[in-house]
């Protein structure tokens, strides 16, 4: 069954992987930069806190040079069709990068984090670890790549969450998240397992050629199918695979909820992008009988029960982290909304949401943390009266707020009428898909409006109305993340034709 | 008779497919944390057969690959996950799932 290669063999296999580092520089450099922090944390003495954010910080924007090198690279597969360079991996790799910036910049505000008395730790060096996670689950294109990726990613976020060891939430919050993920995890395993014996390879494009070459047995794809959904599912939090995403993100730190929410959810839809346009596309054909279900009807039915049952459950939520939990969820169904049409318009408007969805969603998670640092409280009742009280956050939550309902002149307009212009132009069952969208975008309008509401209309309770003073960079911070929300709402051209030049894969085609 | 004498793929497959179901069943019923984290090792387990019997049957060696990368990873996991009830005991001054519930709608 198996033999010893000959010394040149082993001679081509190094040659080989020589070849490929070359391809992966930028998971090399943020490795690195990953044991850089440790050894930071390890040696540096007293309040050292904001120096390792900063190095973090600069480590990460360094991570883009390396990036940006990438483009003159052509599209190729490298470590034996493991791992995957094309111009779909480079928009994630700058998208997650991002992410993690915009991470750490929260952690450097939230004054519970940075409260503990053993300081921060691993922290930021975990951070990185999840950026690597999510570029290799964006990238690679073999099953067992894909599951160490989401591995990666899971183990470093199952940490963060429970990071505040002495809150009672925090730990809470991390030991659902253990458990769903792990039990998620395992069914995405056994659906891989099942994959593998249907084609007896692990290479998504192998397994495509194969599917077509020798057909499949539609009772086990059908089970494959559900059990890979599910792991995914739990990585985009999709109804019904969203039971942990309430309560952690309640209980885990501000930043991190932040982070999960658009990081680890990007990296799933990247993931899930990888699979269903290059390894099973035309599965969902569908074979005309009685057990046709398939990965697009599985895909429709989860997208309308996210986008219906987020919207109207975030109505009766009093605790701001929980409702954006829930519009979290909803947003995982808009976007799926966008891979379903599976053509390259469907893909660009997903990839323009998502950047979309990372501003706007760090953006309103970044002024909360600002505002239970000076009020302590993340209840929307103890949110009366602070439009008067902090102006520019109360503005800034205001305008992400707008974006996240997808009005215009924002970000998150662009990007749902992108979303749904693709819907329309497919025509048929995809236009009923985009009227539920649209309908449920105006349930959302009624929850999210309800913060400004209390800001501005509403008197506080307490006769304390002097303004609050926040510091210089908070505040810097906000009006940027403000700024860029209008702005790319209005100039939206640049965005939108990288997404475009992004809407390639290796190996899929969409036209 | 020759499906009770001879073990062929079959056997294998429903092996781990009641492993599977075993692990599953652990996770729904089961109130304490540590018994939850059993049942999700034999659903990795229930993969790995899935993986060792494929290998078997389809030649190559692809799936062993994978099925030692998973025997790690569960390792790994096992280790996060203990941490994080340790932290949980510590805290709560119970594993019992079902009362480490603070949070509500």
């Amino acid at each position: 069954m198996f033999e010893m290669p000959s010394g040149a063999e082993i001679q081509s296999i190094i040659s080989t992987l020589r070849a490929g580092a070359g391809y992966f520089i930028p998971e090399i450099y943020l490795s690195a930069l990953f044991m850089v922090l440790i050894i930071l944390d390890l040696v540096l003495r007293g309040r050292k806190n904001r120096i390792l954010a900063s190095a973090t910080i600069i480590g990460l924007l360094g991570s883009l040079y390396f990036i940006f090198q990438q483009h003159g690279l052509p599209d190729t597969e490298i470590f034996f069709g493991m791992y995957a360079l094309d111009r779909f991996g480079i928009f994630f790799k700058y998208f997650f990068v991002l992410t993690g910036v915009l991470a750490v910049v929260i952690s450097i505000e939230d004054e519970q984090l940075n409260g503990q008395d053993a300081g921060v730790g691993e922290y930021y060096a975990l951070v990185v670890a999840m950026v690597i996670g999510m570029m290799m689950m964006a990238s690679s294109t073999d099953l067992l790549m894909m599951f160490l990726a989401m591995e990666l990613v899971g183990l470093s976020a199952y940490v963060l969450t429970g990071y505040l060891k002495n809150d009672k939430r925090s730990s809470e919050a991390a030991l659902k998240y253990l458990v769903y993920g792990a039990v998620s995890s395992g069914m995405l395993l056994y659906g891989f397992s099942l994959i593998y014996g249907l084609t007896a390879q692990t290479n998504i494009t192998k397994i495509s050629m194969e599917l077509i070459q020798h057909g499949y047995d539609p009772l086990v794809m059908i089970l494959a199918t559900l059990l890979v959904m599910a792991g995914l599912g739990y990585k985009m939090g999709a109804v019904p695979f969203h039971f942990w995403s309430p309560d952690v993100y309640e209980g885990a730190p501000t930043p991190i909820t932040a982070y999960l929410s658009t990081g680890s959810k990007a990296a799933g839809f990247a993931l899930l992008m990888r699979i269903f346009f290059v390894a099973v596309p035309h599965v969902s054909e569908g074979v005309e009988d009685m057990l046709s279900i398939d990965w697009l009807t599985i895909m429709m039915i989860i997208a309308a029960a996210s986008m219906i049952y987020g919207n109207v459950v975030a109505i009766w939520q009093k605790n701001v982290k929980r409702l954006l939990a829930y519009s979290s969820i909803a947003h995982a169904g808009y976007l799926l909304l966008g891979i379903i049409t599976m053509d390259k318009i469907g893909t660009q408007a997903v990839l323009v949401y998502l950047s979309g969805y990372l501003l706007m969603n760090i953006g309103a998670f970044y002024v909360i943390v600002t505002i239970s640092n000076k009020t302590g409280s993340e209840n929307l009742d103890d949110y009366k009266g602070l439009g008067k009280k902090m102006p520019l956050a109360g503005a800034a939550l205001t305008v992400f707020l707008i974006s996240l309902v997808g009005l215009p002149p924002t970000f998150g307009f662009v990007g749902k009428l992108m979303i749904f212009s693709a819907l329309i132009a497919k025509g048929d069952l995809f236009m009923w898909l985009a009227l539920i969208g649209i309908l449920t975008s105006v349930i959302s309008l009624y929850y999210y409006m309800f913060i400004p509401l209390n800001m501005f209309l509403r008197e506080a309770d307490k006769d304390n109305q002097a303004e609050v003073r926040t510091g210089m960079i908070p505040n810097i911070v906000t009006a940027v993340l403000m700024i860029l929300t209008l702005y790319f709402g209005l100039f939206f051209q640049p965005i939108a034709d990288f997404a475009g030049y992004s809407a390639s894969m290796l190996g899929a085609v969409l036209n | 008779m020759e499906m009770f004498t001879s073990i062929g793929l079959n056997h294998f497959l429903t092996i781990s497919a009641i492993l599977f179901s075993l692990g599953m069943f652990a996770v729904m019923t089961r109130k304490n944390a540590i018994v939850i984290l059993m049942g999700v090792e034999l659903i990795l387990n229930a993969a790995n057969i899935n993986f060792l019997t494929f290998s078997k049957y389809n030649g190559g060696m692809i799936g062993v690959m994978f099925s030692l990368f998973v025997i790690v990873l569960a390792a790994a996991e096992a280790a996060v996950a203990l941490a994080i009830v340790i932290n949980i005991f510590k805290t709560f001054k119970t594993v019992d799932v079902s009362s480490v519930d603070t949070m509500k709608e």
